[in-house]
């Protein structure tokens, strides 16, 4: 099985964003940079179903030479080789999955594993907008029954089932008021839900061997793909901040407050 | 005259899930500035039920698609059968609410109409055709303004920050019309409900939460729950943990709720869970950690162990009646 999975360089989801006084982007000083969590728990399914049918993972990023780093890491936790599309500047999710879409032509997997949403941008489109591309079908913040403390997690059993016949694969969706079970034909895009899985530490071998593994640069020029966004980020703000509230000494405090003045219950 | 399309979403029993009355509000909105006029948009195996009640919300029309192919929500058949008929209309703005239907369908939708799509829209600016959409972005450290540049302009809103559309407003014309299907290469298998007899997370007047800081034993939040007839919700760590099913995750990556009450037992306050309830009316958290991150967005805060204050807080409020 040929397993593509997509690694977005973002900020590290413990630091702290501030936006620019001037509202034209964010103060990057001081940022750390991670692979999107999601992707990360792409990259595991990737493992766990090549560790179970065969094949290869192939890890992809589109930005500047820095998502290198990200394409490393998921190289570490045991991707076998990248494809870099190297672009600098905005994209928007039609570039994105413009790109992808190119880069998957060119790969032909069985599968794509996408993150359901970048944790910079919250968009939660990508894998939508390729699968349309692509004309194939998609199943969408893909979980699983078991929780992230079950014998299934611990034996790294992927929650992703693929049918008797490799044609097929099977997705529990996390969804309102529930899970919803698709099968879809593959080739399929599927994008990851936090309960997927927990993903691997890298290992130090891991690491060592990471650096010998191929990355190949594409550029969208090469893929014959137009990045002209058509979606301008026109002005950031802070979010209006709540008023400083107080500590209250015990519960009949706390009742009094809430009765007579936030009057809530 | 420009024209803004508003997706209606059934549930799987077929009841009108309530948050297309926020996307109706939206769109209300966005019509207003845009001087456009709204129509509502309802595709499935059985909507006719749904369609009369979505007649009195003020829209010029309600377009009503039934086929059987429809049956199970589906992005694959669902997009085509919406996408043909934005065409037809032509329609300049196609919305519907962030629903997880809303966050699977309308990027799909919004690619086969390339067209560029802004995801959990709180607002809208501008007027006539210069309209630009206000969106969270960093688990909501940031708002933004975006413009999109596509001639159609997909959104899906956040319900939170929508007044619900108010009912009673004359009688919308309902039109049939036969929609698009298309072969999908995805099969329904199940759906398996979670039940419950609390109201819906999103649409409660009450949440009560609780986090880490219960080890599992929920028995407490649900009881001050019922007593509030109030909705229960979590943080990551208990959904991950498989203490409480994952759809009552509250934050960035999971559930958006503005309640006028929402209580935090047990909760550090991460961003991302933050994100999930800034909004709310009235905010208490209950932690032991006099430095816990949550104190700072709650309007009141009780340094104790959650074990202790719970069961008093309900005899307290049970005082109150
Ligand atoms: C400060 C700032 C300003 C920006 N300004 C603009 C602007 O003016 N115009 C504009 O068009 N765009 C702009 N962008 C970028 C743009 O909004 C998004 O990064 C891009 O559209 C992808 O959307 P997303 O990451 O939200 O996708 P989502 O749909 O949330 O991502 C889902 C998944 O798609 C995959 N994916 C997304 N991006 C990549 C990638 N680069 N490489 C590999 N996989 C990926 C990942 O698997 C991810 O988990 C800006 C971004 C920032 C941070
Ligand atoms: C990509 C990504 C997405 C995420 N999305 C979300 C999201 O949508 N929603 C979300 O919630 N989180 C999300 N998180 C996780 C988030 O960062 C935090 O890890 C999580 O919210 C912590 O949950 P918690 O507050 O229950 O646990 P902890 O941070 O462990 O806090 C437990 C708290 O309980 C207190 N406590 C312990 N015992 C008691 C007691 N007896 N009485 C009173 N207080 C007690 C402790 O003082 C502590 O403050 C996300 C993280 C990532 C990386």
């Amino acid at each position: 099985m040929k397993i593509l999975v997509t690694a977005k360089r973002v900020e590290d989801p413990e630091s702290k964003i501030k936006v620019k006084p001037d509202g034209s982007g964010i103060v990057q000083e001081g940022l750390k940079y991670k692979i999107n969590p999601f992707d990360e728990i792409g990259v595991e399914e990737g493992l766990r179903l090549v560790a179970k049918h065969q094949g290869e993972v192939v890890v992809v990023s589109i930005g500047g030479k820095e998502v290198q780093e990200q394409l490393r890491h998921a190289l570490a936790m045991g991707a076998h080789r990248a494809v870099w599309v190297n672009h600098t500047g905005p994209l928007d999710q039609l570039a994105i999955a413009g790109l992808l879409q190119k880069v998957v032509e060119k790969e032909k997997p069985d599968l794509v594993i996408l993150g359901k949403q970048s944790i910079d941008d919250d968009q939660n489109q990508v894998g939508q907008y390729l699968a349309e591309f692509l004309g194939w079908g998609q199943a969408t913040f893909a979980s699983k029954v078991e929780s992230l403390e079950s014998e299934q997690e611990k034996n790294k059993v992927p929650a992703l089932v693929v049918g008797a016949d490799g044609k097929t694969v099977r997705v529990i969706r996390e969804v309102d008021n529930g899970l919803a079970t698709l099968e879809c034909q593959l080739p399929a895009i599927v994008t990851t839900d936090l309960r997927l899985n927990q993903p691997r530490y890298a290992s130090l071998p891991g690491i060592m061997k990471a650096k010998s593994k191929p990355i190949e640069e594409l550029t969208p020029a090469k893929l014959g793909v137009d990045v002209t966004p058509a979606i301008q980020v026109l002005k950031m703000s802070a979010p209006p901040a709540r008023k400083a509230g107080i500590k209250v000494a015990d519960v009949p405090a706390l009742v009094e407050k809430l009765h007579n003045e936030a009057k809530v219950v | 005259m420009p024209i803004v399309l508003i997706v209606a979403e059934q549930q799987p029993d077929g009841n009108l899930r309530k948050a297309t009355l926020n996307a109706i509000g939206a769109g209300k909105q966005l019509a207003e500035k845009a001087g456009a006029e709204l129509h509502i948009a309802l595709v499935g195996k059985d909507p006719a039920k749904v369609a009369d009640e979505l007649k009195g919300y003020g829209a010029k029309a309600v377009h009503v698609g039934a086929a059987p192919e429809l049956e199970h929500y589906l992005a694959e058949t669902y997009a085509p059968a919406l996408a043909a008929l934005a065409q037809e209309l032509k329609a300049d703005y196609v919305g519907m609410a962030s629903t997880a239907q809303g966050k699977d369908l309308m990027p799909r939708l919004a690619a086969r109409l390339r067209a560029a799509m802004a995801t959990d829209v709180m607002g809208f600016n501008g007027s006539g055709a210069d309209i630009t959409f206000n969106r969270p972005m960093w688990a909501g450290n940031v708002f933004a303004e975006v413009k999109l540049t596509t001639p159609v302009k997909v959104f899906s809103l956040r319900a939170t920050e929508f007044p619900a559309a108010q009912g009673g407003q004359g009688a919308a014309e309902v039109k049939a019309f036969t929609p698009k299907v298309e072969a999908s290469k995805t099969k329904f298998v199940d759906f398996k409900e979670v039940k419950s007899a609390r109201p819906e997370l999103t649409e409660a007047r009450v949440v009560v939460s609780g986090g880490r800081g219960t080890k599992g034993d929920f028995k407490e939040i649900e009881a001050l729950a019922d007593d509030l007839g109030a909705a229960v919700g979590a943080s990551r760590a208990v959904c991950d943990a498989g203490w409480v099913p994952n759809d009552l995750q509250v934050g960035q990556t999971g559930k958006v709720v503005a309640p006028q009450l929402y209580i935090a037992a047990g909760i550090s306050g991460a961003i991302q869970h933050l994100a999930g309830m800034k909004s709310s009316k009235t905010i208490v958290a209950i932690n032991k950690d006099p430095e816990a991150p949550i104190f700072q967005v709650a309007d009141y805060g009780i340094v104790a162990d959650l074990f202790k204050v719970l069961p008093e807080l309900r005899s307290e409020l049970a005082k109150l009646k």
